[in-house]
């Protein structure tokens, strides 16, 4: 039953009224624990775009979650920018006109979409890399979401995702109203990650867990761990491994079960790092180095399981990093190698530079790259991935490029693109792929033979979303780099 | 409206400068002192101009131990920090010393209280080092927004009204909200003596309108006012403290 505090606000808030600003049109829905309302905004021509009016629910017979949820999002959602969250508008403060407005997110909500569950492989990738996409936009802010889940989250028409309901998040650098409050603290439970459970607030890696329980939700129509009610029934997640997907639906590819199952391994430090690194290993499936957990049919043994059940008695090892350092020490890092060229002498700094920047960072991946001149383009002119004669050669080059460095198999990945602009594909790819660093060669002073090199560098350099690393050939090169036993041994 | 917040500039002349430039760049309207104008360092007439100048003007400035010490022999001082007292009640013009004098403990505007200490037990300086210690002081404050000198550090603590509080340490530069239905008790850091190993000089700005705080560090030539200590005669500890920000 509503309090009267409730019905007052709901009488106050009839179509046509007006609330701090902003005229009601009607109302959406009531949500768990705030009303929804169409609004527009009065003498406001700047806002060109629909809005949503969240109203909390605030009285004696409410659960005092719900205002704290109000709180907490009112503090982090103006804090946020980009395509991934709604923009916010305006909001009253609690005592006096309690609102959070904002722009109203158009497209299909995951929700729906889900409900037809299970899809397509294809749909699957490209509704779990966008999801992924945004959860990395709101790591890069400093923000864990906290509630992932197909009701948080909203597909534009153009694929984008759009997070919503901010009343769980942790912001890095804002105070934790829910720090205090630890046993609501946990997010939905068919998502909420184990470390979660046990309290733990500032661990990005918890929306990684719950990114990896939608894309299997949306794999196999189920959940992986069902939709328990009580926290006993949820904490077996702390060491049950969920039934595989390709359990329950045969169509589901190994790569795709490795990586649902990898983002839902109970230790944090067992997942992806980053989910850039998810979304990665979605576009890129050829790439993803295949465990035991791509074949797995059934849940892991009872020893495997008793295993772990034991080892999550003990104090969890937890190695909690804010979501920008987590980011910055895992950085999607590309290298841009000229396999056309394979006697330039670029070859060996590059190498080196490349090496030094691996050794920096335990947890980066590394994305090597050629881009060549097609030889016949598609008729779309557009960039063709596949594994064509000229593809082979470049490849075998790119692999027997990287391979002196021995860096481990499931960090490094090789694409060769076809394409007319090597400037323009390098740069589309690093953008689409979440890359933090391009390493590329610069052009020599003098050249004439190898002059795209001058102008991808340049276009590169000036046109980078992120930062580039050129690489020069010193005039006096290195004695190490002159020796056939290029690149020079590690240093222990 | 955007109030800087300075206190504990212990007759850094050079800090106060850098902190009140930083403050204008940011476009700050007001500013409060909350206290410890002078003691410690080798410029406290200098100092007490600027505040003098700023109280004109229209600033707050409330009371510290430090100054009321310069009048007063009934506040407890540590070997070092007398000599600087001192030194101190040496240099001061009988002018400076009257402002000090005529300083209140305790200032209450809008949804602010500002005070060099604590609320609770003002006139007794009371450090607050605990979440009960924060919470005694908005009890008595009855603002939603308190703010403290006194320990040297940045912090900020923060609960439900009535509730016990929580510690949370700000990031400097980050604009923190604090949204004026809960209580918060923001320790603003030291101008002159900062004493978390970081010896930039710390201040905080509150932002009224977004109900906003930030915590700031500025970069200033901590060296000169080392050797500055060093040549007034002052113990070497003092200049030593300066160096390190400890």
């Amino acid at each position: 039953m509503a309090s009267d505090i409730d019905m007052n606000t709901l009488k106050t808030m009839a179509p046509g009224s007006e609330i701090d600003g902003f005229r009601i049109i009607d109302r959406l829905r009531a949500g768990g624990t705030a009303f929804l309302f169409r609004v527009e905004a009065i003498n406001r021509p700047d806002i060109d775009f629909p809005l949503v009016m969240k109203v909390p629910m605030v009285g004696r017979d409410q659960p005092q979650e719900s205002i704290i949820g109000f709180e907490t999002e009112a503090m982090i959602l103006p804090a946020l920018h980009g395509p991934h969250v709604p923009r916010f508008v305006a909001s009253g403060s609690l005592e006096r006109n309690p609102h959070l407005t904002m722009e109203l997110v158009g497209g299909d909500g995951l929700l729906q979409i889900a409900a037809a569950a299970p899809l397509p492989t294809a749909r699957v990738v490209e509704l779990g890399a966008a999801l992924a996409d945004a959860v990395h936009a709101l790591h890069q802010q400093n923000v864990i979401h906290h509630d992932l889940k197909p009701d948080n989250v909203i597909i534009r028409a153009d694929g984008t995702a759009v997070l919503l309901d901010f009343g769980f998040a942790h912001h890095a650098h804002f105070p934790d109203l829910l720090a205090e409050e630890k046993r609501f603290a946990a997010g939905s439970a068919p998502y909420v990650s184990p470390e979660q459970l046990s309290g733990s607030r500032e661990d990005p890696r918890s929306d990684i867990f719950a990114l990896g329980a939608v894309i299997y939700q949306l794999a196999t129509g189920k959940l992986p761990f069902g939709a328990p009610e009580t926290l006993n029934a949820m904490k077996n997640r702390l060491w049950a491994s969920p039934v595989p997907p390709r359990a329950r639906v045969a169509d589901v590819p190994p790569w795709l079960q490795e990586i649902v199952l990898r983002c839902l391994e109970p230790e944090p430090d067992a997942r992806y790092q980053t989910a850039a690194h998810v979304a990665f290993d979605l576009r890129h499936p050829q790439q993803v180095l295949l465990t035991p957990r791509s074949t797995r049919s059934e849940r892991s043994s009872f020893a495997t399981q008793f295993g772990l059940w034991w080892r999550s008695r003990d104090e969890r090892r937890q190695l909690q990093r804010k979501p920008q350092v987590l980011v910055s020490q895992s950085p999607v890092i590309m290298v841009a190698v000229d396999t056309s060229h394979p006697d330039d002498a670029r070859h060996a700094p590059l190498q080196w530079t490349v090496r030094q920047l691996a050794s920096l960072n335990l947890e980066f991946r590394l994305i090597c790259v050629s881009a060549i001149r097609s030889a016949s383009l598609d008729e779309s002119g557009g960039v063709a991935d596949s594994a064509s004669g000229l593809q082979l050669v470049h490849r075998v080059r790119l692999r027997n490029w990287i391979e002196p460095l021995h860096l481990p198999a499931q960090r490094v990945s090789l694409h060769v693109l076809e394409s007319g602009d090597p400037a323009a594909t390098l740069l589309d790819f690093a953008k689409s792929n979440n890359v933090d660093l391009i390493v590329l060669g610069a052009p020599a002073p003098s050249e004439t033979a190898l002059a795209w090199w001058r102008s991808v560098a340049s276009s590169v350099t000036a046109n980078a979303h992120c930062s580039v690393h050129v690489v020069r050939v010193p005039s006096r090169p290195r004695a190490d780099w002159e020796s056939t036993e290029y690149p020079p041994p590690a240093r222990n | 409206m955007k109030i800087a917040l300075l206190s504990d500039i212990h007759s850094n002349i050079q800090a106060l400068h850098a902190c009140l430039a930083d403050a204008r760049a940011r476009n700050v309207d007001r500013f409060a002192f909350l206290g410890d104008f002078v003691g410690y360092g080798a410029d406290p007439g200098l100092v007490v101009d600027e505040i003098i100048e700023h109280v004109a003007e229209g600033a707050i400035a409330v009371r510290g131990n430090h100054d009321e010490a310069i009048y007063s022999n009934s506040i407890y001082m540590n070997d070092s920090a007398m000599t600087a007292i001192e030194y101190a009640r040496q240099v001061l013009t009988a002018a400076q010393t009257l402002f000090l004098r005529t300083l209140p403990m305790l200032v209450r505007e809008g949804t602010c209280c500002f005070v060099h200490a604590s609320a609770a037990s003002a006139e007794k300086y009371p450090y607050i080092d605990s979440p009960s210690a924060a919470q005694r002081c908005a009890e008595v404050s009855e603002t939603p927004h308190t703010f403290c000198g006194h320990v040297h550090e940045q912090l900020l603590y923060f609960g439900a009204p009535g509730a016990k509080m929580t510690l949370f340490r700000p990031t400097p530069g980050i604009a923190v909200p604090v949204p004026s239905h809960r209580r918060w008790v923001a320790l603003i850091g030291s101008v002159g003596q900062p004493r978390d190993r970081n010896p930039k000089a710390g201040y905080t700005i509150f932002d009224s309108e977004r109900n906003t705080m930030t915590f700031c560090r500025v970069s200033y030539d901590h060296f000169a006012t080392a050797a500055r200590i060093r040549e007034a005669g002052l113990p070497e500890s003092i200049a030593y403290r300066i160096e390190h920000g400890f």
